[in-house]
This record gives structure tokens, sequence and C-alpha cells, in this order.
């Protein structure tokens, strides 16, 4: 088995916000995230998928294939927008790296016909990222 | 839902890899350049990964705040801008990156209860890298320890 993994890069803003605290609660909990200006990030992205190598092909999925469906279910939805207004998923969720990862992990597992999803990894920053290998 | 959550954080410290247990000889032989008696030094970067459940009120594994300063406490402190050969539990043991690995985990396996540790991956150049994911478990032991 080899695991391919395709690099892609989104922008976006988010706060970290949760209704049910008070506003003290979410500036201790959320700290400098909790701002509700906003804030943003160049976010990368890494899709990970794991398959054989097909003996015709030599490819485990076609590559093109799968920047298109990374780009259609997540770039197009998530570049340059800010995630807590604009994004069905979040409008509930806190956009945490954690629920990112998540997120975008549900967006692609259905449509990756023919790929098995292994990770999804998502960094806020080159200090941090969060990796989601679906429901374990 | 589980999440990965990982973290980086960098230290810069000197260390010299020499075993009393080998001759002079042998001890060049075997640790080559970084065997140099006066020692030499590394910007590593500790990578520090921890798993649990996304909490469904937070969004978080564990609260970034915590891990940050559990790890500034008791790694970052401990050990930047120090001669890692002088470090209590390297008077015994040679301060390798692979044992400074094991060391920060326990470290961290020991105190951090906020979420499960799940690996430290030490990058002593950008060529190198160590994991440890714990004793009994099985790490990724593919990286290649070139002593660049």
């Amino acid at each position: 088995m080899i695991l391919l993994t395709r690099k892609a890069e989104f922008s976006a803003a988010h706060y970290y916000w949760n209704e049910d605290f008070s506003a003290e609660e979410n500036a201790r909990i959320f700290g400098k995230c909790a701002n509700r200006n906003g804030h943003g990030h160049n976010y990368t992205l890494e899709v990970t998928v794991e398959g054989d190598v097909d003996p015709v092909s030599g490819f485990v999925v076609d590559l093109k294939w799968l920047r298109d469906v990374i780009d259609k279910e997540v770039i197009k939805v998530y570049d340059h927008r800010h995630l807590n207004l604009e994004v069905a998923e979040f409008q509930k969720t806190i956009p945490t790296t954690e629920n990112i990862a998540i997120a975008i992990w549900r967006r692609l597992e259905p449509n990756l016909v023919g790929a098995r999803l292994h990770r999804v990894r998502v960094y806020e920053m080159p200090e941090l990222f969060a990796d989601y290998y679906g429901e374990q | 839902m589980r999440a990965h959550l990982s973290r980086r954080y960098r230290i810069s410290a000197s260390h010299r890899l020499h075993s009393p247990a080998y001759d002079a000889e042998r001890n060049l032989a075997v640790y080559g350049k970084c065997n140099n008696p006066h020692g030499h030094g590394h910007n590593y970067v500790i990578e520090v990964t921890v798993a649990g459940q996304v909490d469904a009120q937070t969004g978080m594994v564990c609260n970034l705040g915590d891990l940050d300063g559990f790890v500034q406490r008791e790694v970052v402190d401990r050990f930047d801008h120090t001669n890692l050969n002088l470090y209590e539990g390297f008077l015994n043991l040679v301060p390798t990156t692979e044992n400074l690995c094991i060391r920060v985990y326990d470290l961290i396996f020991a105190g951090f209860d906020k979420a499960e540790l799940v690996r430290v991956r030490i990058e002593e150049t950008a060529n190198n890298s160590f994991e440890y994911c714990g004793a009994g478990k099985q790490g990724q032991e593919k990286s290649v320890n070139l002593h660049a």
C-alpha cells in the first residue's frame, strides 16, 4: 500500500466564540482568538489517500483529479472567506484547527470515489497542525 | 471525534556524543565529528503530538495555552540554551537526539494530563529527525540519523 499526499493552501478569517460561555469565559479559554472582529491565517491542507499502485497507470490516484476534488470541495468554499460567517459547518461549530480538519474530511470523503482517505492534516501556521484519521 | 494536535517548539542547545564505555578511538569512530571534545550545538525543533476527543464546547483536543505552558516550563526552560551533557538525566546517558526524544516524551507523559501524548518528534537538523511514541508502542523508526 502507498500513501499519497497532496497539499493545498487557503487563507481565511475566523474567531473562537462559544455562545454558551460568558464573555469572560470566552476570553479566558480562547484568549486572543476570541476577538469578535476576527483574525486570519494562511492554512496549509495536506490530504493523504491510501491505495495500491495501479499496475497500468502507476498511480494510486490521478493527482489532477485529486487536486480538482480538493479545489471544488474545500478551497473554493474556504479560501478568502470568514469561516464563522460564511461556511455552513462553522455556523454552530467553532472553526478550531481540529474542527477544520474534521470538516474537510467530511467534505472530501464522500467525493473520493476510488480512493481511500487516510488522513487530513491542517496547518494553521507552520508551528501548529491538526490531524484527523476519520472515526476511530 | 478523536483528532491529533501537533505543536512545534524550538530549543537551542549544545551536546557532545561520547560514551564512557568506549575508548577515545572507538568514540571517534562511532560518533565522528559529534565526538569533538568541546561539543557543538543545534537548533532543535520539538514537535509534540497529543490526541483526544474534540471537546464539543470548545472545539479543541486540549487548550493550546495549557500545552504551551507545560512544554515551555518542563521542556523549553529546562533545555534551551544549555549544554545537554550537564543535564542530570544525561550525566550517565549519551545525549543523542534519540535519548533527548525519550526524555522529552517522559517529561510530558509524566506531567501533562490534559490530553493523551501520542508522539514526540525532534528535528536535530533539517535532515535528521527522531520520533518516540512511548514504551510498548510501535514507534515509527524510519528516520535516519546522519549526525550531519
